[in-house]
């Protein structure tokens, strides 16, 4: 028989998380700290108007870009954070969670060989989905001692005459770092000298601990060449239906839409009805969700100072990235120790990224009691291999 | 800080000063100061918990009684209120707007007692019009907790 699979589908290295998921399931009774979506459940109003929808019968197709009144409500939540003017009929596109958004982007504006910067430690997707498109992936890996933040020098040396697009994943998934103003407007001179378009990935904004979240569409000379991209899984703990979002330029936003429109028709309708309600009711959920992890990040880190764990502190989503150098194992390998020896998932910082070697991602989407506990058994551990090798 | 403070402990009464010092990024002596005085301003009131009695062998019965009574000039409501939230088998006494004026949560030991509460007590005050007392018959949420199975952790142990 003849082969029947793609060598460009079969040549993308499976997810190091799905690795490690494996090894995790044949643990009995172990606790995790390592997942990448809120513990709340989606707050009850939103959850409602999903019901409500289904049962006055709302269960047909939207329109392939989304329901007028939910773009309309993306427009208002864009200028009231951000301060950004989008045309709901041309700007926005509604999408199957932000990740539909990051593929059908980089399908729409990717020709071949064109190259697409993606900062690591990052999400596990952009690089297969810029492969997917046709693009080479072309890695920056950032640095601890940057806190993680994407310097200009970094994106000035990774630039070449094929560079069209950067990715630009902050709040970061998995470090937790930031880029506050000063950071982005370094970045957007280099985009602006080079004619470079900007992936903007904002799906933790509503989750910064310092100051407001900023997008780079925001500043000048910016909009016109960045894809926003946002969605209701971090923000209002919504990640189970599936709801994400694209504003971006009228001509970038057509050819999604048209991808979109082939390949998936539209987004869940109660899911967009749902969305509605949590743009229009949602704010005083998010401050509240923002608070509890806020108080879980201070506990976090101050339980790493006392065990004299080395971390950068983290001012966004709900990730703490500790180093573990000092333990001269690799991150797979002090995973998977923490795992056998204490019954704890914590994800090696690899799974994101080479770069991420030497680092654990440690989520905070748990309760104070929950981390209490997983805390106490990581000093337990890192006691006892200080221990050993003393 | 004087809201984040209220809100945690609303939930988390015991939860230990150190610890509250750490969550809300203040040094333990600031949360020691804030904590005297809303106690002293009177915003602390207590420090109660919160108890599913129904899982217990202990008795109670709780009624919500809605109270109609004769405001009086100068006073309002708050003479009648006074008199009525000095019997310590009142757990609560609320003004409402609406239908009637008082309302009065009380427990007691049996159904008895309350009932005797009510006749004796309660509607022989000169100013009480008409009393109509509903008993509890289960408690599903109290204090925004719900009673009931906790639930489990449904998420996939490991999400990127």
């Amino acid at each position: 028989m003849r082969n029947p699979l793609a060598d460009k589908v079969v040549e993308i290295k499976p997810s190091g998380i799905r690795k490690f998921f494996d090894v995790v399931k044949e643990i009995k009774g172990a606790i995790s700290l390592g997942v990448g979506e809120p513990d709340f459940d989606t707050p009850w109003h939103i959850r409602e108007e999903g019901i409500y929808s289904l049962e006055k019968g709302k269960t047909h197709y939207t329109s392939n870009a989304g329901l007028e009144e939910l773009r309309q409500e993306i427009c208002h939540y864009m200028k009231r954070k951000n301060g950004l003017t989008y045309d709901w009929k041309k700007q926005v596109l509604v999408t199957v969670g932000g990740s539909e958004a990051i593929d059908i982007g980089l399908r729409a504006m990717i020709n071949p060989g064109d190259e697409v910067l993606i900062p690591q430690p990052s999400y596990v997707s952009y690089e297969p989905c810029a492969v997917l498109a046709g693009a080479t992936p072309v890695i920056i890996n950032l640095k601890a001692e940057n806190e993680f933040r994407l310097t200009a020098q970094e994106l000035e040396d990774a630039i070449t005459d094929k560079t069209k697009i950067l990715i630009l994943p902050f709040p970061n998934n998995p470090t937790g770092a930031i880029m506050e103003r000063k950071d982005l407007e370094a970045i957007a001179e280099v985009i602006i000298k080079h004619d470079i378009y900007v992936m903007s990935d904002e799906i933790y904004a509503e989750l910064t601990y310092k100051g407001e979240h900023v997008s780079i569409a925001s500043l000048p000379g910016m909009q016109e060449r960045t894809l926003l991209i946002n969605g209701f899984s971090k923000a209002y703990a919504m990640t189970g239906w599936r709801m994400g979002y694209v504003c971006g330029p009228e001509n970038i936003i057509a050819q999604m839409t048209k991808i979109h429109q082939f390949a998936i028709m539209c987004a869940p309708t109660t899911g967009q009805f749902a969305a509605v309600d949590a743009l229009k009711n949602g704010d005083p959920d998010i401050a509240e969700m923002r608070t509890a992890y806020n108080q879980r990040r201070r506990y976090l880190m101050n339980a790493f100072r006392e065990m004299g764990l080395e971390c950068f502190e983290p001012y966004g989503a709900f990730y703490v990235f500790p180093c573990i150098k000092e333990f001269g194992m690799t991150s797979e390998e002090f995973a998977t120790r923490f795992l056998e020896e204490e019954k704890v998932a914590v994800v090696p910082g690899t799974a994101f990224g080479d770069c991420g070697e030497g680092f654990l991602r440690i989520s905070y989407a748990y309760s104070l009691e929950n981390l209490k506990i997983a805390i106490g058994r990581l000093e337990h551990f890192v006691k006892k291999l200080r221990e050993n090798k003393g | 800080m004087r809201e984040e403070l209220l809100a945690v402990i609303e939930k988390n009464s015991r939860i230990d000063l150190k610890e509250l010092a750490i969550i809300l990024g203040v040094e333990e002596i600031d949360v020691v100061n804030e904590l005297a005085a809303l106690e002293a301003e009177g915003i602390i009131c207590g420090y109660h918990t919160l108890i599913n009695w129904e899982k217990t062998n202990i008795e109670k019965v709780t009624a919500l009684i809605e109270v109609r009574v004769t405001p009086q000039r100068g006073q309002g409501f708050d003479n009648v209120a006074e008199r009525i939230q000095k019997y310590p088998e009142v757990r609560s006494v609320y003004l409402i707007s609406g239908g009637y004026d008082l309302m009065v949560i009380l427990e007691g030991k049996t159904l008895r007692e309350v009932s005797s509460f009510v006749s004796d007590k309660l509607s022989t005050l000169d100013q009480v019009l008409s009393t109509a007392t509903h008993f509890i018959l289960k408690k599903y949420k109290d204090h925004g907790t719900v009673f009931g199975q906790k639930t489990e952790d449904e998420r996939e142990m490991i999400t990127p």
